[in-house]
Order: C-alpha cells, then sequence, then structure tokens
C-alpha cells in the first residue's frame, strides 16, 4: 500500500539549527532513506521551503489570495515521503526509524488514495 | 546528552523572542525578563531531557519564567508565608493552552516591541546591532565582541550603557495604534538590515566571525515574515539578505581578496536561499507596492537568475536602479545604476553619469573604484591608475585594497609589456 508520511516540526526550531546540525539530521535520514530505496520501497520525498514562502488561495468567490500558509499550526508540514510499504506498522516502524534521526515534531502516516508519478523532466530540480 | 543540548539550545533560541517579549511586557523591566528567560532555561535543561520538549517551548518558558520570577519576588518580600515549595516550583507540567490563552493576541507586538526597544534613535548604529544580538538573538557578549573585535569587558560595557539608555527612555506597553505599529516595523525592519549588513561587509578575515550576523539577521527577517506574513517590504528585505547571503561562499578568494560577481563561481551560490529569495519576491511583487528593499531584492534576484555573467539582465537592472533613485535618492544608487548602465551603453556615459558624484562620494572606496574601471575601459590607464590608488587609500577592509591591487598590478603588467 502507499503511504504519504508527513512530516511536521516547527520551522522556527529547524531553520534555527545550524548547518552542521541540519546536515547531521540529512544524513542520518539519508541512511534509512538509502535503505528504502535499496528496498524499492521510497518515492517521491521532498524537503518544503518556510511557510513564509507560501501563499495561499482560499476558494472563496471570488478566489482570494493570503500571503503565508493555509492554517496556522504549532508544527509546520515541512516536507514528506511517499512510500510504498506492506502496512500500518511497517509505516509506522519507518517513522519511528526516522524520528529517531530529527529531533522535535511529529509525523503524520496517511494512507495514499491515488497516486500519479508525474512527468516532471530529469533537469526540474528545486531551487 | 551533549547532543541533546544542543537540539535544546536551538529549541531555546527559536522560543527566545516569542518569551522574552513577553516577559518583558510582564515586568516591564528588561533586565528582571532576561532574568526570568534565564532561569526558565536552566530549568528546561533539566526538565526537557528527561520529559522531552514542550510541544511550544516559547509558551513552556514564559510560565516557567513568570512563575519563577514571582517566586522569587515573594520570598525576597516575605509578604506571605512561604507556601509549599513543591507547589510552587512543580510547574514542569504547565499547560500549553493556559500560556496561551495569556499571550496567543499578545505575541505579535511582544516581539516588535522586543525588537524595536533596541532601535533607540539616540543609540549608534553599532549599539543597535549589539543590543539586538543581545538580547532579540541572545548571543553571548562573549561572541558579540568577537564580531565587533573589542574585549569582552568593553563590549559587556557598552551594552550596560545601552540597556541603561532605553531604560530611561519611556517604552510604550500599550498595544501600538497601525501607525505607530507600521512605524515600529520600519524601524525594526532597518535594524535588522543594519546586522546583516555588518555581517556582510565583513572582510575575508572576519568573514568566518561575522557570517553568523548574516544568518541571524536572515533568521529576523523569517521572524518579521512570520508576524506581518503580508508586508510586501519584508518580504523584499528577507529576500534580499538571502539572495546576498546566497553568494558568501564566493565573495572572498582563498588570497583574501574581494572577488567580483563577473568572476565568481556561481557553482557554488546557495541554491537554497536563493530558491528561497527568489520565491519571496515573486511574493511582494504581487503586492504592487514597491519599496527600496523591494527593488534591491529584484535586483538581487536578476544576478541570481543569470546561470552566466554574460546573461546578466543589465537592461532590466539599470531601470530598477532608476526606480530606486526615485524612491530614495542616494549617490550611491546613481553610482550602482552607473555600473549598470555601463554594460548597456558603454564605460563613456557611464563615466559621465559619476563624475557630478565626485564631490558627495569623494571619500568613497567604491566610488574610486569604479571610476577607475570605467577609465581602465576608456584606455584611460594613468587616470585609471590615480583613481585605483585613491580606492587603495580608503579601503575599509583588507580585501577591498587587495581586490583593487590587483587591477593595478594588471595596468603595471600592461604597460611593460607594452613598453617590452
Amino acid at each position: 500500500m502507499l503511504y504519504a508520511l508527513l512530516c511536521y516540526n516547527s520551522e522556527e526550531t529547524v531553520f534555527s539549527w545550524t548547518k552542521a546540525q541540519d546536515d547531521a539530521v540529512m544524513a542520518k535520514l539519508g541512511v534509512v532513506q538509502d535503505r528504502l530505496a535499496a528496498q524499492g520501497k521510497l518515492g517521491p520525498s521532498l524537503r518544503l521551503m518556510p511557510t513564509t514562502a507560501a501563499t495561499t488561495l482560499r476558494k472563496s468567490d471570488p478566489p482570494m489570495v493570503i500571503d503565508g500558509p493555509f492554517a496556522e499550526t504549532k508544527e509546520q508540514l515541512l516536507g514528506f515521503y511517499v512510500l510504498d510499504l506492506g502496512s500500518l506498522d511497517e509505516a509506522l516502524d519507518v517513522a519511528r526509524e526516522l524520528g529517531a534521526a530529527n529531533p522535535g515534531g511529529a509525523y503524520e502516516v496517511r494512507p495514499l488514495r491515488s497516486f500519479q508519478p508525474g512527468a516532471l523532466p530529469e533537469a526540474a530540480q528545486a531551487g | 546528552m551533549s547532543e541533546d543540548i544542543a537540539w535544546i539550545d536551538a529549541a531555546l533560541t527559536s522560543a527566545r523572542p516569542r518569551a522574552i517579549g513577553a516577559l518583558l511586557r510582564y515586568f516591564r523591566d528588561l533586565d528582571a525578563a532576561e532574568e526570568a528567560y534565564q532561569e526558565a532555561c536552566l530549568r528546561a535543561l533539566k526538565s526537557w531531557p528527561q520529559k522531552g520538549p514542550p510541544r511550544d517551548a516559547a509558551a513552556w518558558l514564559i510560565m516557567v519564567g513568570r512563575n519563577a520570577a514571582l517566586d522569587g519576588v515573594r520570598r525576597k518580600s516575605r509578604l506571605t508565608e512561604l507556601p509549599d515549595e513543591d507547589a510552587i516550583s512543580d510547574v514542569d507540567d504547565v499547560e500549553t493552552p493556559m500560556a496561551e490563552r495569556l499571550d496567543g493576541a499578545h505575541y505579535r507586538d511582544d516581539i516588535l516591541r522586543l525588537m524595536f526597544i533596541c532601535c533607540h534613535p539616540e543609540l549608534p548604529a553599532t549599539q543597535q546591532i549589539a543590543l539586538a544580538l543581545r538580547i532579540v538573538s541572545g548571543l553571548s557578549v562573549k561572541q558579540i565582541a568577537r564580531v565587533f573585535l573589542v574585549g569582552e569587558a568593553a563590549m559587556e560595557q557598552r551594552i550596560t550603557r545601552a540597556k541603561a539608555r532605553i531604560a530611561k527612555a519611556e517604552t510604550p506597553f500599550e498595544a501600538p495604534g497601525p501607525v505607530e505599529r507600521s512605524e515600529r516595523l520600519a524601524a525594526v525592519a532597518y535594524m535588522a538590515y543594519l546586522v546583516f549588513t555588518e555581517g556582510y561587509t565583513a572582510g575575508h578575515d572576519t568573514a568566518e566571525v561575522r557570517s553568523p550576523l548574516c544568518e541571524e539577521a536572515i533568521r529576523l527577517g523569517r521572524l518579521l515574515l512570520r508576524i506581518y506574513p503580508a508586508e510586501p517590504e519584508i518580504m523584499g528585505l528577507t529576500a534580499l539578505m538571502l539572495l546576498q547571503h546566497s553568494r558568501a561562499a564566493t565573495r572572498f578568494g582563498a588570497d583574501g581578496a574581494a572577488v567580483l560577481l563577473e568572476d565568481q563561481d556561481r557553482g557554488l551560490w546557495n541554491r537554497d536561499m536563493i530558491g528561497e529569495g527568489l520565491a519571496l519576491v515573486d511574493k511582494a511583487i504581487r503586492h504592487n507596492r514597491p519599496g527600496p528593499y523591494q527593488m534591491q531584492a529584484a535586483i538581487a534576484a536578476l544576478h541570481a537568475r543569470a546561470a552566466r555573467f554574460e546573461d546578466t539582465d543589465w537592461a532590466q537592472i539599470e531601470a530598477l536602479y532608476v526606480g530606486l533613485e526615485r524612491l530614495t535618492p542616494s549617490p550611491v544608487i546613481t553610482l550602482n545604476r552607473a555600473v549598470a548602465a555601463s554594460k548597456v551603453r558603454g564605460p563613456a556615459e557611464a563615466l559621465a553619469m559619476i563624475e557630478p558624484l565626485a564631490e558627495a562620494l569623494g571619500n568613497y572606496f567604491y566610488f574610486f573604484g569604479t571610476r577607475g574601471a570605467f577609465l581602465l575601459q576608456l584606455g584611460r590607464d594613468e587616470e585609471a591608475r590615480q583613481a585605483f590608488d585613491r580606492a587603495i587609500s580608503l579601503a575599509n577592509t583588507a580585501a577591498e585594497a587587495a581586490h583593487i591591487r590587483g587591477q593595478i598590478d594588471r595596468l603595471t603588467a600592461d604597460a611593460k609589456a607594452r613598453a617590452s
């Protein structure tokens, strides 16, 4: 089954990490990701810019454009993984493993209803 | 354990402005607020490694800091019988919702006030920066002293004096009206920009020490943006800082000389910062309320978008400088416009543009560096040499001087080559 693993954390804290701290987290997450990739379980994964870079379109009539994220929350959605896993238990195990590498916040395990891999050219990169 | 402390430290740092801002509102005294915050931090370091950090670190620190300080007052004054020690100090399980009710509505003004008191107009810029780094960012006096290349004791004294000055000044504690709020925001934005430029104008030799100032300023920008998400100038300011700082790794050569934009290795520019900066410029433009930070950010964005120096859209950059000149006329902006103009219409016209600035910029390093470069392009070597000599005598950092010396060496080498 396909799961989305939504990564929530306080962006103020995450964006206060030193580069060394950030690199250390990414390296530890990388170990888990590499294993999942080798097992053919890792789909697209991505990291979002801070919510200060977000813009929201509210579907009022007429639609209203608002600066900032849709929801103001204590922890912000900072990224997500798409994973192909056998069960909720396995998904929670992955979340535990990733959580051990990444202090604070929460992972939301959300089963996917549909998935379109899209067709972005190889060259399309963030940044 | 020590690793735990590093993570807790990041959480404390990010919670600091909101926590101290709220404590300042309670105690109406900066020292008392800082003391209460320190006490709360000590308790956090004891409690968080065991219980895990609370969901809302700032709310926890506000509650614990406030209770601890009230405790101290009670004990000192002995007005009331001392309650059972456990009852008053067991605030580790503080309920977040309660603190939130107390502070949720205020935190925007709290943070703004905290930053605003550092912008006291009587304080010279360097003291505003030092104070902001100490109070808002929580850098240690030692760290700040290193940035300003002074001794710790001297910096301690400077900060104490600055604090005494703002203690005497009347800090407005009631919620500001809309006009005052926007004035405060402008002052605070400028202060963040000062922190940034203090880091950005560092020479090669001080860049390592000062570069954290740029990151700190960017953090302040994001913080302002979070509390005022729809202010295009705050978007512009944050974008400007991100785009400038994205080039940090390439601005100085191994020998310490400043590296010009055209010679920088664009592959080493920080793509994360550029991406965020460009996103913020896009957001700001949508508001159609241009301002100086947005214009400067838009100029920086055009540089960031050019894959190679040759791809730079100089005509558009010149147009933006014209707009910036209209908003905030200054000879320095005209000088920058001339640089863009020289790429579009050649050095002769650009030189004519900057001649009238000679008086206003007679002591300005970049004026003579730029003039020298135009003259060099026009083949007027001797005049170029004179301009470069003058630039060196006005250089603020060794890196600037080293760059100009490189130009002079090239001139000399060319002359020798022609002579032989």
